[in-house]
């Protein structure tokens, strides 16, 4: 990008002024909206400013791994489309696409936001697999916390296809709900020259020096921590981060 | 008993439910969301940009490259792999073809036009769900072209002809309510360049005769305009509150 663009970010985030006239620590308008796709099992569309991902949850049924016998498994996976952004090329997943869907995955694994015991049908033989995938549509900065929220809306919205004698029936759902006890949010809080800001859009997010994402569950917990961007951090930092992400987690959460 | 009542309770020519918007994806340079009964698709047009690597660009015009792909959860079944497969790989490629002829890239040589279409849920006729939109995204970038390009599937269910078939018609004898006489059904496939009624995709899969085939082929055609006036309307949505430059 452009250097005096750049230099313009800095220099305005000094006097505490953003590109679209918000405050620092504020996030861009949210939409939420469920059951976008019919063939999944839960699906949602989260709009965030310009930023738009959509993730879709599809199940199946396994064989348990050998040391979780009675555990059925998840897996998040992130693909950001070529169609999305003019930065992103087809071809296999990105190492950005990698991180997105790890760090999504490792907040709902490690909160246990999932009882896993309850996705298993016959132990020792037969598990539910639930396959969450995170699509980008358009990217305009904070995917990771788009594709967060994106997720936990799907998982809310999905329920179990029909299952009898050993075969899945995708056209004919039931109503039971997926279980999800906890709602693990990421929110990253970004770090440009010295000063500290939430939901960057891309131009911002071109200028980051460093990022830390902080998973936290309804209790102020944090479940997961990912951190980024090439600077280092100091304690101090790390401490309003973590604050910051808790304050950020707990307003989002109110649009699940 | 022949095919004559559908099962959704469609009539033979008549579409299932459309709705299409140019200008979905602020980032690209054109782009359009289509949706005939659950099947959407979402097309998005990149370009004319540099294309690489070189040998492959064309000092004479500019290359027009399609890419069709099923988003993962968007299959009847099973989760869909994501990355290209055969299928895809295919219909990528007779998409381009499909939309090639109405388009003119003689003003970009060396460059490349991107067309990325993905399926968010998917009901049959995918393919062309995805040109229709496609098409609508190629003229919201400004590209030059002739024509739009519609397209819609015609086929034959049980000795009728039908169009826009749904999963349930596709794999007709299976979900059947009434007796079956003839359980071959020709799922076809169609585009065209509504002006001039010239056909620019043509696939077929099942049983059919040379006289069914051309009387299906006709039958496609006023489906085709239904199709063209849902395109143009929506283009003219996009621009019709922007006056003198204005918003």
């Amino acid at each position: 990008m452009n250097l005096q663009i750049q230099n313009h970010i800095k220099q305005s985030l000094d006097q505490q002024a953003r590109v679209d006239g918000r405050k620092l620590d504020e996030f861009r308008d949210l939409t939420i909206e469920k059951g976008v796709s019919q063939t999944a099992e839960g699906s949602a569309r989260v709009i965030l400013g310009e930023t738009e991902v959509i993730a879709g949850v599809k199940m199946s049924v396994g064989e348990p791994y050998p040391d979780t016998p009675e555990d059925g498994s998840l897996m998040v996976g992130a693909e950001l489309l070529p169609m999305s952004s003019p930065n992103f090329e087809p071809g296999p997943p990105s190492i950005w696409a990698i991180e997105i869907a790890r760090v999504v995955d490792r907040g709902i694994r490690e909160s246990k936001a999932i009882d896993t015991k309850k996705l298993c049908i016959k132990k020792g033989e037969k598990i539910w697999l639930v396959a969450v995938d995170i699509i980008t549509i358009n990217d305009d900065g904070n995917l990771l916390d788009a594709a967060g929220i994106a997720t936990l809306a799907a998982l809310q919205d999905a329920v179990f296809p029909t299952y009898v004698d050993g075969e899945i029936d995708y056209k004919k759902k039931t109503k039971t709900k997926l279980p999800l006890s906890k709602l693990p949010i990421p929110v990253t809080v970004y770090k440009i020259g010295d000063n500290l800001l939430v939901d960057p859009v891309s131009e911002e997010e071109e200028s980051v020096d460093a990022r830390l994402t902080v998973t936290t569950t309804e209790k102020g917990q944090i479940c997961a921590m990912q951190k980024g961007g090439d600077a280092p951090l100091t304690i101090e930092e790390i401490d309003k981060m973590c604050t910051l992400a808790q304050k950020r987690a707990s307003e989002l959460r109110k649009k699940l | 008993m022949t095919y004559t009542k559908r099962l959704d309770g469609r009539k033979h020519d008549e579409l299932r439910e459309t709705e299409a918007k140019v200008g979905v994806i602020k980032r690209a340079t054109g782009s359009a969301k289509f949706r005939m009964g659950n099947t959407t698709a979402l097309a998005a047009v990149y370009g004319p940009r540099e294309l690489h690597p070189r040998f492959l660009q064309d000092p004479e015009k500019g290359r027009l490259r399609c890419n069709y792909n099923m988003m993962p959860f968007s299959g009847m079944g099973d989760r869909v792999r994501p990355g290209a497969n055969r299928r895809a790989k295919e219909i990528s490629m007779v998409t381009t073809k499909a939309l090639l002829p109405a388009v003119d890239l003689k003003d970009y040589p060396n460059a490349v036009v991107d067309v990325f279409i993905e399926l968010p849920q998917t009901d049959a006729g995918s393919r062309c769900v995805g040109i229709v939109a496609a098409s609508m995204a190629l003229a919201d970038a400004g590209i030059p072209m002739k024509d739009l390009v519609c397209a819609v599937a015609v086929g034959k269910v049980d000795k009728s002809i039908v169009i826009d078939l749904d999963y349930e018609e596709e794999q007709y004898p299976k979900y059947a309510t009434t007796k079956v006489d003839d359980e071959e059904v020709a799922d076809i496939p169609i585009a065209m360049i509504p002006s001039t009624g010239e056909i620019t995709l043509l696939q077929l899969d099942g049983d059919i005769s040379k006289e069914d085939l051309i009387k299906a082929l006709k039958f496609a055609k006023p489906a085709m305009e239904k199709i063209y006036e849902i395109q143009k309307k929506a283009l003219k949505e996009k621009y019709s509150d922007l006056k003198g430059g204005k918003k």
